[in-house]
This record gives C-alpha cells, sequence and structure tokens, in this order.
C-alpha cells in the first residue's frame, strides 16, 4: 500500500531552455501550476499572486488535456501577454487535479 | 544639502507606507520615491479591487482599501512624497548621507535608504517588435502625455484594454486616421467604451483590425508604417506616423540592480538581523529582498520594516539611547 502516492500528480514543465523538469504535486492542497512552478523554484515570476492579473505564468499547453475553456479574466490577461498562441494559458489558472496527471506545458518566452 | 527626511524610503507599496509608522514612533520623518503616480504600488497599479485575507485582523480587506487604510495610520508621521518619478541613482555623499536623483532630476537627501521597490518599478510592456526600441520617441509611445501631439496624424493603437479603448476614442477625433488592433475579436474594458469603438468602426472613425499584431516597423529614423499580421489573411503594411502599443504595465528591478548591491534572482540580499545590505545605511525590506526562507508576503514586508526601523535609529543617533514604545501605552502622537 503505497500512501505517500495518494493525491499527488507528476507533470512535465519544460523551461525557456527547452529543459524538461518532471514535478510532482498535491491535489489537495487547492494548489495551481504557477505555485507548482514557483516551489520548484522554475523560473516563473507569479507577480500577481495568482489572480490571473499579470501573464508572468504564460505557459503553452503541449499534452492533449482537455482542461477547462479559460475564463474571460484569463483571456483578458493573455491580451497583455506577447507570444500568445492557440495553446497559451496562464499557470495561475490551472488547477491541480487528477484530471492533469502527465501534463506537458512549455514556459511561453519573457517580454521586455 | 538640506536633509529631505531621516529615511528616504524608495517604493510607496505597501511596505514602504506602514514603515512611515514604525519610523514616526521613532520621531523619524520619511520621504517616499515611488515611479508610480499614486501610492500603494501593486495594490493600487494591479488589483485595487482584489481582496486580501492575510492581513492580521481582516478576515478580508480589498488591496485598495488596505492602502487607504495605511495612509489614513501613516498621516499623523506627515510623510512627504515624490510620486512619478523613479528612482535613478544613489550616491554617497557625506558621511551618513545619501544623495538619490530621480527620473526627472530631483535630489533627495536622507542618511538612511530604505529600499521598498517591490519587484521594481512598473514599465510599460514593451511588444516583442525586433526593432521597436529604434523607435522609441520617433512615433513609438508608450504613454500618451499629451493627446495633441497626434493631431492630424495617421496612428495606430495596439492592445485590448481599456486604456487603448479609451485612447482609441480620443484619439479618433484628433488623429487623422485611427487604427486600432486586437489579437482577437472581443474586448475587455468597460462596457460602454467597447460599443463606442464599434460605433466608431462602424462610421469609418475608427480602423478596426481584429485577430491581428504587429509584428514590424518601418521608416528611416522615424516611423512611416508597420507591419500587421492577420488571422488566416497575412501580413499587410499599414502607413502610420505613430504606433502606441498599450499593454499595460509590469515590475522591472530597473536601476537599483546598478547601486552596488548585492543581488540575487532580482532581489537585494539582506541580513535579517536588520534586513541591511551590503552597504551601510542602506536596508532592503519587503517583497524586493531575500533572504533563506524569505516569504514574499505583505506581512512579513511590515515585520521588516518595524524591525529595520530600530537599527535606522541606532545608525543615525549612535549615542541616543533608542526608547521602544508600545503604542498601547500613550497611543500614537504625530509630529
Amino acid at each position: 500500500m503505497s500512501v505517500e502516492n495518494d493525491n499527488i500528480i507528476t507533470l512535465t514543465v519544460i523551461d525557456r531552455e527547452d529543459k524538461p523538469h518532471l514535478l510532482q504535486a498535491p491535489t489537495d492542497m487547492a494548489m495551481n501550476l504557477m505555485e507548482v512552478c514557483k516551489s520548484y523554484e522554475l523560473p516563473v515570476e507569479g507577480t500577481c499572486g495568482g489572480m490571473a492579473l499579470c501573464a508572468s505564468c504564460h505557459v503553452y499547453v503541449e499534452s492533449d488535456h482537455d482542461l477547462p475553456e479559460p475564463s474571460e479574466d484569463e483571456e483578458n490577461m493573455l491580451d497583455q501577454a506577447f507570444f500568445v498562441q492557440e495553446n497559451s494559458r496562464l499557470g495561475c489558472q490551472i488547477k491541480m487535479t487528477d484530471e492533469k496527471e502527465g501534463l506537458v506545458v512549455h514556459l511561453a518566452p519573457v517580454g521586455e | 544639502m538640506e536633509k529631505t527626511a531621516d529615511i528616504l524610503i524608495i517604493g510607496a507599496g505597501p511596505v514602504g507606507l506602514f514603515t512611515v509608522f514604525e519610523a514616526g514612533l521613532l520621531k523619524m520623518t520619511c520621504h517616499l520615491v515611488d515611479s508610480l503616480a499614486e501610492p500603494g504600488g501593486q495594490l493600487t497599479e494591479i488589483y485595487p479591487k482584489k481582496p486580501i485575507y492575510d492581513i492580521p485582523g481582516y478576515p478580508t480587506v480589498l488591496a485598495g482599501e488596505l492602502v487607504d487604510k495605511l495612509m489614513e495610520q501613516i498621516a499623523p508621521f506627515k510623510p512627504t512624497f515624490t510620486l512619478g518619478e523613479r528612482a535613478e541613482l544613489l550616491e554617497k555623499v557625506g558621511d551618513k548621507m545619501y544623495k538619490v536623483t530621480t527620473s526627472k532630476g530631483t535630489e533627495l537627501f536622507a542618511p538612511v535608504v530604505a529600499i521598498a521597490g517591490g519587484l521594481g518599478s512598473f514599465e510599460p510592456r514593451k511588444p516583442p517588435i525586433p526593432n521597436i526600441v529604434e523607435f522609441e520617441d520617433k512615433g513609438v509611445d508608450y504613454i500618451i502625455k499629451d493627446p495633441e501631439k497626434f493631431r492630424g496624424k495617421k496612428v495606430l493603437i495596439a492592445g485590448g484594454g481599456d486604456s487603448a479603448l479609451d485612447w482609441s476614442i480620443l484619439l479618433a477625433d484628433i488623429a487623422s486616421e485611427l487604427t486600432l488592433i486586437h489579437r482577437r475579436t472581443s474586448f475587455r474594458g468597460a462596457l460602454d467604451s467597447v460599443d463606442k469603438v464599434m460605433e466608431l468602426a462602424q462610421e469609418g472613425k475608427i480602423n478596426l483590425i481584429t485577430n491581428a499584431q504587429a509584428t514590424k516597423l518601418h521608416g528611416n529614423g522615424q516611423v512611416d508604417g508597420i507591419s500587421v499580421i492577420v488571422d488566416n489573411e497575412g501580413e499587410k503594411i499599414v502607413p502610420i506616423d505613430n504606433f502606441i502599443p498599450l499593454f499595460g504595465l509590469s515590475p522591472k528591478l530597473g536601476p537599483i540592480g546598478d547601486w552596488g548591491l548585492e543581488i540575487e534572482n532580482n532581489a537585494i540580499i539582506v541580513d535579517t538581523k536588520d534586513y541591511s545590505t551590503n552597504i551601510d545605511g542602506v536596508y532592503a525590506i519587503g517583497d524586493v529582498n531575500t533572504y533563506e526562507g524569505k516569504l514574499k508576503l505583505i506581512l512579513c514586508g511590515f515585520h521588516e520594516g518595524t524591525i529595520m526601523v530600530q537599527s535606522a535609529f541606532k545608525y543615525i543617533y549612535p549615542d541616543q539611547k533608542l526608547s521602544f514604545k508600545y503604542t498601547t501605552v500613550a497611543g500614537v502622537n504625530g509630529f
């Protein structure tokens, strides 16, 4: 019986130098992807503290996970980001839940 | 060279503001400098309407409301401000005297400098157009200071927020041609503004290009055109005199990084004994500093400012015995 693997999912975050990082995230702490990246000390600023107000956690979702549609707040904030693509999302709006197991994201470039 | 205040605080965010209170209890005066036009830092600039839940005693408080309360709390100590100017230069100009020069050339003097700069000063986000820097002030403006500058000009605004919408509406009457481009078809921002822009577009007063982004500027020393890529339509060049990208503001550490302070990951290394930096008489508090176990929380910044002013007092007045005051005994006595 493996107790410690309960409520833990594994994700891949590819950094801006294209290096993949395998991260483990709890699903029972209401965490989001931005917070997980920060706890692993990946270069994600998270300036606004996860309120979809700064776009500093902009990522591209590279796996074919069926994520909930971005909220209007998130879309609005992506308007202020650069290098926005079809698969752009804000990390702070991606909640760590069981369905995210195996999620692969790439950190978007940081503008000036 | 007259002393502006005992402590010059760089950054008028919540931590800088509360430090005025703690300094005031020790009869030290403070002057605050901030690149933003209003006090409050991120709280005012990024999320004034958002609730904060981890301020002791407030189960919930709006960020803007917290700033208002802090301003009220420090009022007895008559802080002075230089707002809308970025602190550019730090120079030692005498024994226990620093000079800080701002982006507008204002010179401020104090024996102690407390950097409460948060994540840095807020600067307009520059779109990733490779040659944009060479056209700054040659047809590219990130901030509109005087709309009259654009009278009779062909202007292109990029962005989808309130400022892009509001300026498009205003400049539609001033510019000879006004183009607004946006990466998608819907706009955020006040519904009234969105409706007005749509109306002006129908009347032909605004040339609205959606699902589009600007990629390259053209011109010989002065902007005369811009390449715009429209989804499913390809690239076209729009002849313009002025390009105004409005993508909000983002914080940059900026000139503080060149002041000779020990920096790690865009933050200033401090000694947690008193939040002093490697430069005598210069402290760093709040989000701008780093140390083992650092947490970027407003509440931790309040603590750091409180500890810091005790050390600043001893630094300025080494011969005076510091009498720590409990506000519960005699309340708050202003200046």
